[in-house]
């Protein structure tokens, strides 16, 4: 396999991606106007048809589908085949608690689990690596992805999934794993669960990780790749798109490659929609190329980076996007899972709590720290603290669930958050990424 | 007679238990009793005052949390023993005291229980010849 998973398409030259990309997206353009009544009617209102787009050149015609079309169109609106050649759903935490679901044919598996593959081969993997996926598994697609493209390149896969800190030293250990897959946070984790118990890095068996699912400082690769011994690669992708492997880094550690020939990026200006030119800063927009099942085109991204063409010594000719800088809207990303004030409103509402409340965000030991102010209210007062801590914890476990991680609910005094007049300060986020 | 306490929210953090007491003092409202729980982030003050009307209404005003919870007063001699015998008749009742706390007066010595059952443990006292404090005794001391 060598240095490449797919040599051919990953180190084609420019013009022939491009101009695979020209035949491919008139295609597509017609086959969601076919297949998917939600897209036609928007085309139109946009006034625009099939006939219009001849080439990517006339991809700034299309109008641009974001988060809200997803829930408009919740849960078969978008959905462009049959449910019977569906053969699997991921979902991303949304809105409000309504969750994004994402459908797959077979064929949109594949070619998922193709990028994924290509990462893994791009952080250095081989059919003879023991590849440990500490990802979670389930509707998350981070531990599906990986675990899929791991399997193509033919490495041992040890699917842990996340959490149990003990057990994933005991078979990066015992079954000497070589590549580890989580987000960031989890493998700073780990690193320092590892030196906790006074191994070095020359005693552990890893040699890279591919990273993801959040974001993270070049601060916090250093830091993890000292802890552990390894080269850590970073990941891109998103549930609407496909999943992790949308993009990936190669062993140049600037920038990702994003996989041209199933996701036409673009770059443009989040306030107007223009698009701007390569090297420009702002929102990046992914047009899948041809995916079946849920095939979004234009969609608005809302991370934050640039986009280059310049040539990568490693030998793949596909663009490369920068590390997102961040989002263009309220949704924070902790321990790699997607928050919204609004689903923290929802649980507290549920509880009897008053919608007064902030979220703190920090960053300790290269993990994220998430608190919860929450007023205390006439209603949840009780002179017993032991019934007040039972309260609490209902809350913190509404949150849990709501959320999929963990966050710290204390009980602050009544008024003592800041009012605003506009929009509310919900979020106080410390991270220095 | 239970005796009604008022329980207020605090964030345990420098300066919360001095708001509290300013605006009691602004409203002229004495502290007879008082007592603090505490957590690592919050704490309830618990306290007997001579007006628990005026007290709650100038809390509310002022944004704070508070409740009125039952208590029990007791009124013992203030020497080596008596808490002992009074705590006697609570064993023999089989009352379980969830919390307490105590202040002594010029000639006796004053012990607030909070229990579980008021007026049940009140009763099964009272049987045993113990007879709780008013709101005005209290107040009165």
């Amino acid at each position: 396999m060598g240095k490449y998973f797919q040599e051919e398409i990953e180190c084609a030259p420019v013009e022939k991606i491009k101009a695979l990309q020209d035949e491919l997206l008139p295609k597509q353009v017609r086959y969601v106007w076919d297949n998917v009544l939600y897209y036609r009617k928007k085309m139109e209102a946009h006034g625009v048809t099939p006939d219009d787009i001849k080439s990517t050149a006339d991809l700034y015609k299309l109008p641009f589908m974001s988060k809200a079309d997803l829930r408009d169109a919740y849960p078969y609106g978008l959905l462009a085949v049959p449910l019977s050649d569906c053969v699997r759903i991921q979902s991303t935490s949304g809105t409000t608690g309504k969750r994004v679901v994402a459908f797959y044919t077979q064929g949109d598996i594949d070619l998922w689990e193709d990028c994924t593959a290509r990462a893994i081969v791009a952080a250095g993997g081989t059919k003879d690596d023991v590849c440990q996926v500490s990802y979670g598994y389930g509707l998350f697609t981070g531990g599906p992805g990986l675990d899929g493209g791991s399997h193509k390149v033919g490495c041992l896969t040890i699917p842990t999934s996340s959490g149990n800190t003990e057990r994933q030293i005991m078979f990066i250990l015992d079954l000497s794993a070589t590549i580890l897959c989580c987000t960031p946070s989890y493998a700073a984790y780990i690193g320092e669960t590892f030196k906790e118990k006074g191994y070095k890095p020359e005693d552990i068996p890893l040699k890279a990780g591919i990273f993801g699912a959040e974001a993270w400082s070049e601060e916090m690769r250093r830091d993890i790749e000292k802890t552990l011994g390894i080269k850590a690669y970073d990941i891109y992708g998103l549930t609407e798109i496909s999943g992790p492997g949308v993009a990936f880094e190669c062993s140049e550690q600037n920038g990702m490659h994003i996989n041209e020939d199933h996701f036409l990026a673009e770059i443009i200006d989040p306030k107007t929609g223009e698009v701007l030119p390569e090297g420009t800063q702002g929102e990046l927009v992914f047009t899948s190329l041809d995916k079946k099942a849920f095939p979004l085109i234009r969609y608005r991204t809302r991370d934050i980076c640039t986009l280059t063409r310049e040539k990568c010594s490693c030998g793949r000719t596909h663009i490369r996007m920068s590390k997102p800088k961040g989002r263009s809207d309220d949704m924070l990303k902790i321990r790699g899972v997607n928050v919204f004030p609004s689903q923290i409103e929802t649980v507290l509402m549920n509880n009897g709590y008053a919608a007064n409340y902030q979220i703190l965000v920090g960053r300790v030991n290269n993990t994220d720290t998430f608190e919860v102010k929450v007023e205390m209210t006439p209603d949840m007062f009780t002179d017993n603290i032991g019934e007040i801590q039972a309260r609490r914890k209902v809350l913190e476990d509404g949150l849990r669930s709501m959320l999929g991680i963990k966050a710290k609910v204390t009980l602050v005094a009544p008024k003592s958050i800041t009012r605003s007049e506009g929009k509310a300060v919900r979020v106080i986020d410390t991270r220095k990424i | 007679m239970s005796v009604n306490q008022v329980s207020v929210f605090l964030e345990n953090k420098p300066g919360t238990l001095k708001k509290l007491t300013k605006v009691l003092a602004a409203h002229k409202i004495n502290i007879r009793a008082l007592s603090l729980a505490e957590t690592s982030e919050f704490g309830i003050v618990r306290m007997l005052v001579n007006d628990v009307f005026e007290a709650t209404n100038v809390l509310k005003e002022n944004n704070f949390v508070a409740s009125l919870a039952p208590v029990l007063a007791y009124a013992i001699a203030d020497e080596a023993g008596d808490l002992d015998n009074l705590l006697e008749k609570f064993s023999a009742a089989d009352i379980n005291i969830e919390y307490m706390y105590a202040f002594a007066g010029k000639e006796r010595a004053y012990m607030i229980f909070r229990v579980n059952d008021t007026k049940e443990a009140e009763a099964l006292l009272k049987s045993k010849g113990l007879k709780s404090l008013t709101q005005e005794e209290i107040a009165a001391v």
